[in-house]
């Protein structure tokens, strides 16, 4: 297991190496001249130049990347052109705002997506089986941006129970530590703002864990079909166990792999950052962060981003991997 | 896997409970920190009566307002960025020499109370008010006007921060240049003493006293950059009626009332927040659901619903842009004038100031703006006549037809928000008198660098007004120096270039305003573009925020609004 898990992180480092280059190589392939694009169509060719000369965007592009790595291996991200800030610590509030809806909205979909799943394979073929699953095919195709702008309409302007965008009353904002505002307000013991950012919280979560939420219910439903039917289950069955014991405790477990597989993927995804979710919520997260960068052909935050992103993505899997032999101790490595 | 989904549905249950919660029984607890009686929304209303706290700045009525828009600002330090976003925000903490009036580019005291040009325009005394402190405390004076000054024109200077990125390119435009150019107009500046300062002039500049009252050129403490160098632009320190208080990026900018405000009685409101919510529509939601005072970029679809709502009211702002179809007019077939103004006579402005704009939106006759000085209302214009357009193409040689390329915009922008539907519409009309127009789409980079080297043949863009100058619009889009750059239609017409040389050095506004009305006959005649729409971009307020006013600029003073109950 211990050397798995090494062998699994040295890995890491081609994977991650591999990475930087794609993402270089894509970044420069953008076609125009960034320091164009950030002056706008009122630039003067002198100002152009003179910006592309302090961007160092006049190097060759080997040396630029080469640049860029010996910064990386120092633990620098790089510098926005835009800001003029480090990447470094630009990046983890917004990562701390994702991760923090993720967790949400990965709570929603498990807790929603596992039982549905269970409920339907457990009843298969009743009403319940039946509206569950198309309540998942819909959810699956559902348009993100829509269901969000339906939630805002009947929560935050119609009913008035839930703000509509941020993470934070912006009257009141929070004195940030961790910036996962959730636990910050806990940590300042300040019950009242703890409310108030679960409140910011529920409909992002919903729209974001929507989609994971559906397909965590159609592959709980279908491994739980299939483990029902083997053979340990009608012995567990014969020996007169109770439903929930039987469901929760010995078929959940070996239907768990899929399911948990699924669950990481849709993590990774997630944390990627939901540029639709973010950007309809307003939502500070990594997604809109990068997406911003695309157009503003901010090339060090395009590439740092995108990094730290893959980074995270792998790091997720890896776990996942991991938590396989925990939950099924049959796998070795 | 028991525990765990005991875990799961506790999870579940706990948050099915506080959704299910109302605001009431959370806000109504007594509050347990300085600022949470705050909330001056509609929906909080009844439970802010009870959280009353003792500390002085949580009082009921404290004045808080929430500005929403689109896109965080790019750097709080003015002069180093273009970005409207950024100077929204320092309009508040900064303020200029002078000031723009209003509703209009028409030039007003600011931190200079009265000012004195000399005969031949090369003079430019600016007599300061007295008694102003930077929000670090330190004094405001003709030293630290110089210091701001040199830190632009001179990229060596100590604080011109060139080392980390910092250009002005702003300043290059508006003085023509830097340091040691040979169109650099500030020749010098003389500190007379405190409160008297002095600009000389290599030749006379016709807008310098409009360029004074921009937002890119206001005053930054001296302390303050020599405290904070070059994270000046998250650091701001000026004189202006609101201090800085904090800035979580893309999420929020707090500013905090100035106390000492030099200004008597100013500023009303205690509190103000910049809020980014990117999504026009979920900004509108935000507002009518109270997190938010005021939206900026409001939909124009949505305007009509907006201003029949009861407690949002709708605004607009003066028109200070326009998109247009321009012509290369040095390459063939558009060097011929019969065909560009054939095609001019073709095009419906109406229609596209309907189809984009929700009629927020005049059609254009001239390059500059209805308001600005010098503005021809006599030019006649090209009306829309398929049957004059028919003549004049069969006049050009065309009789049969023609094909063209348009080159349309990949981005959007407030004088055109919708690119590719402009072009739809240029392509049906112009189909009607027999030009076959084939779209051509670039990205944004390389539609700037090709057209900046003349490779188009027909292409949309638009221009946006900075200082309110007429010349901004005119020299920039059409002086033959400016080919390439601003002006991308390639036009050169001697007798125009004299004009707006001659109205550029001119100190006497009227003749300025005569020899633009010229020009623009001129350039009417010539037909280098199709002049489309000016844009008149709309937001809406709640009712109870009173005595905003929009400036064209984009960016207005908040010094003097209030909120009502």
């Amino acid at each position: 297991m211990l050397a798995y898990t090494i062998r699994r992180l040295l890995i890491l480092i081609p994977v991650l190496l591999g990475m930087t280059i794609i993402t270089f190589s894509i970044v420069h392939l953008i076609p125009g001249n960034p320091a164009q694009v950030i002056l706008g169509e009122t630039a003067t060719e002198e100002a152009i130049q003179n910006l592309e000369e302090n961007l160092g965007l006049n190097e060759p592009k080997v040396v630029q990347y080469g640049i860029y790595m010996a910064d990386l291996l120092q633990g620098d991200l790089g510098t926005s052109l835009k800001t003029k800030a480090s990447i470094s610590e630009e990046i983890l509030p917004k990562l701390a705002a994702t991760a923090e809806l993720t967790i949400f909205a990965m709570i929603f979909a498990i807790v929603i997506g596992v039982n549905a799943g269970i409920i339907s394979a457990w009843k298969q073929n009743s009403w319940f089986d039946f509206f569950a699953m198309v309540f998942a095919l819909i959810g699956v195709s559902m348009p993100i941006f829509w269901l969000a702008l339906m939630e805002q309409w009947l929560f935050a302007q119609e009913l008035g129970w839930l703000p509509s965008s941020g993470r934070e009353s912006s009257r009141d904002p929070i004195d940030p530590i961790t910036h996962f505002y959730v636990l910050d307000s806990i940590l300042h013991m300040d019950f009242e703002r703890l409310f108030v950012s679960l409140k910011h919280l529920v409909l992002p979560s919903i729209a974001l864990g929507t989609i994971p939420m559906a397909i965590i219910a159609r592959m709980t439903r279908s491994s739980m079909l299939e483990v029902m039917k083997s053979d340990y289950i009608r012995t567990v069955r014969a020996k007169g166990s109770g439903q929930f014991l039987l469901i929760y405790k010995h078929a959940l477990r070996n239907a768990t792999i899929p399911v948990l597989t699924v669950i990481g993927l849709q993590t990774g995804v997630l944390l990627g950052g939901a540029i639709l979710t973010e950007t309809i919520f307003s939502w500070p997260g990594i997604g809109r962060y990068v997406y911003d960068a695309i157009t503003y052909r901010d090339y060090p935050v395009i590439q740092s981003g995108i990094l730290v992103i893959a980074f995270i993505f792998v790091l997720i899997n890896l776990i996942v991997d991991l938590l396989y032999a925990y939950v099924d101790p049959r796998i070795k490595y | 896997m028991k525990k765990f989904s005991f875990l799961f549905i506790m999870l579940l249950s706990f948050m099915l409970i506080l959704a299910a919660c109302n605001d009431e029984s959370g806000e109504t607890e007594e509050p347990s920190d300085d600022e949470t009686g705050e909330q001056e929304s509609g929906t909080d209303s009844e439970s802010e009566s009870e959280s009353e706290s003792e500390e002085a700045d949580a009082e009921e009525g404290e004045q808080v307002l929430v500005f929403g828009r689109g896109g965080d600002s790019e750097s709080l330090d003015f002069a180093s960025t273009t970005d409207g976003e950024s100077s929204r925000v320092t309009k508040q903490i900064y303020e200029s020499l002078l000031d723009f009036d209003k509703e209009s580019f028409e030039v007003v005291p600011g931190l200079a109370h009265d000012w004195e040009v000399s005969d031949d325009g090369l003079t430019y005394t600016f007599y300061l008010e007295e008694g102003v402190k930077f929000h670090d405390g330190t004094d405001f004076n003709a030293e630290a006007v110089k210091t701001n000054f040199e830190r632009w024109a001179d990229p060596e200077h100590e604080y011109a921060f060139t080392e980390e990125g910092y250009t002005y390119a702003i300043y290059g435009t508006m003085f023509g240049g830097f340091k040691g150019d040979e169109d650099h107009v500030i020749d010098e500046i003389n500190v007379v003493n405190d409160h008297e300062i002095e600009f000389v002039l290599k030749q006379p500049l016709g807008f310098f006293l409009q360029n004074m009252a921009m937002s890119y050129f206001a005053i930054t403490s001296p302390a303050a950059l020599e405290e904070y160098g070059p994270a000046i632009n998250e650091n701001p320190v000026g004189t202006g009626p609101f201090k800085f208080e904090s800035w979580t990026r893309d999420d929020q900018i707090v500013l905090e009332k100035n106390e000492d405000y030099w200004k008597e009685g100013l500023p009303k409101l205690d509190r103000v927040i910049f809020e980014v919510i990117p999504d026009n529509s979920a900004r509108l939601i935000a507002l009518r659901s109270g997190e938010l005072d005021i939206m900026d970029g409001l939909n124009p679809d949505d305007a009509d619903i907006v201003e029949q709502e009861e407690g949002i009211d709708l605004y607009t702002r003066a028109e200070n842009n326009f998109g247009y179809l321009g012509f290369n007019t040095q390459k063939a077939p558009l060097d011929n004038k019969k065909l560009r103004q054939a095609i001019n006579h073709a095009v419906d402005r109406e229609a596209i100031a309907d189809a984009l704009y929700n009629g927020y939106a005049v059609p254009a006759k001239n390059p500059v703006p209805p308001s600005y000085l010098g503005y021809n209302d006599e030019v006649e214009g090209y009306e829309y006549d398929l049957e004059k357009a028919q003549e004049l193409l069969a006049e050009a040689g065309y009789a049969d037809g023609l094909e063209i390329d348009l080159w349309t915009m990949p981005v959007a922008r407030p004088y055109m928000p919708d690119p590719e539907t402009v072009a739809e519409i240029i392509q049906a009309d112009l189909s009607q008198i027999g030009i076959t127009v084939n779209i051509v789409r670039e990205e944004w980079a390389p539609y700037l660098e090709k057209t900046s080297n003349g490779e188009q043949e027909m292409f949309m863009l638009g221009w946006s007004g900075t200082n309110g100058d007429p010349d901004y619009f005119l020299s920039s889009l059409l002086h033959g120096d400016n080919v390439g750059e601003g002006n991308r239609t390639f036009y050169e017409n001697e007798e125009v270039n004299e004009l707006l040389d001659q109205a550029k050095v001119s100190i006497d506004q009227d003749e300025r305003a005569d020899l633009y009305k010229q020009a623009q006959v001129l350039i009417s005649e010539d037909s280098p573009m199709v002049t489309l729409v000016h844009s008149r971009p709309v937001l809406a307020a709640a009712s109870y925020v009173e005595n905003y006013v929009p400036h064209p600029s984009t960016s207005e003073s908040l010094a003097e609004v209030e909120l009502s109950n």
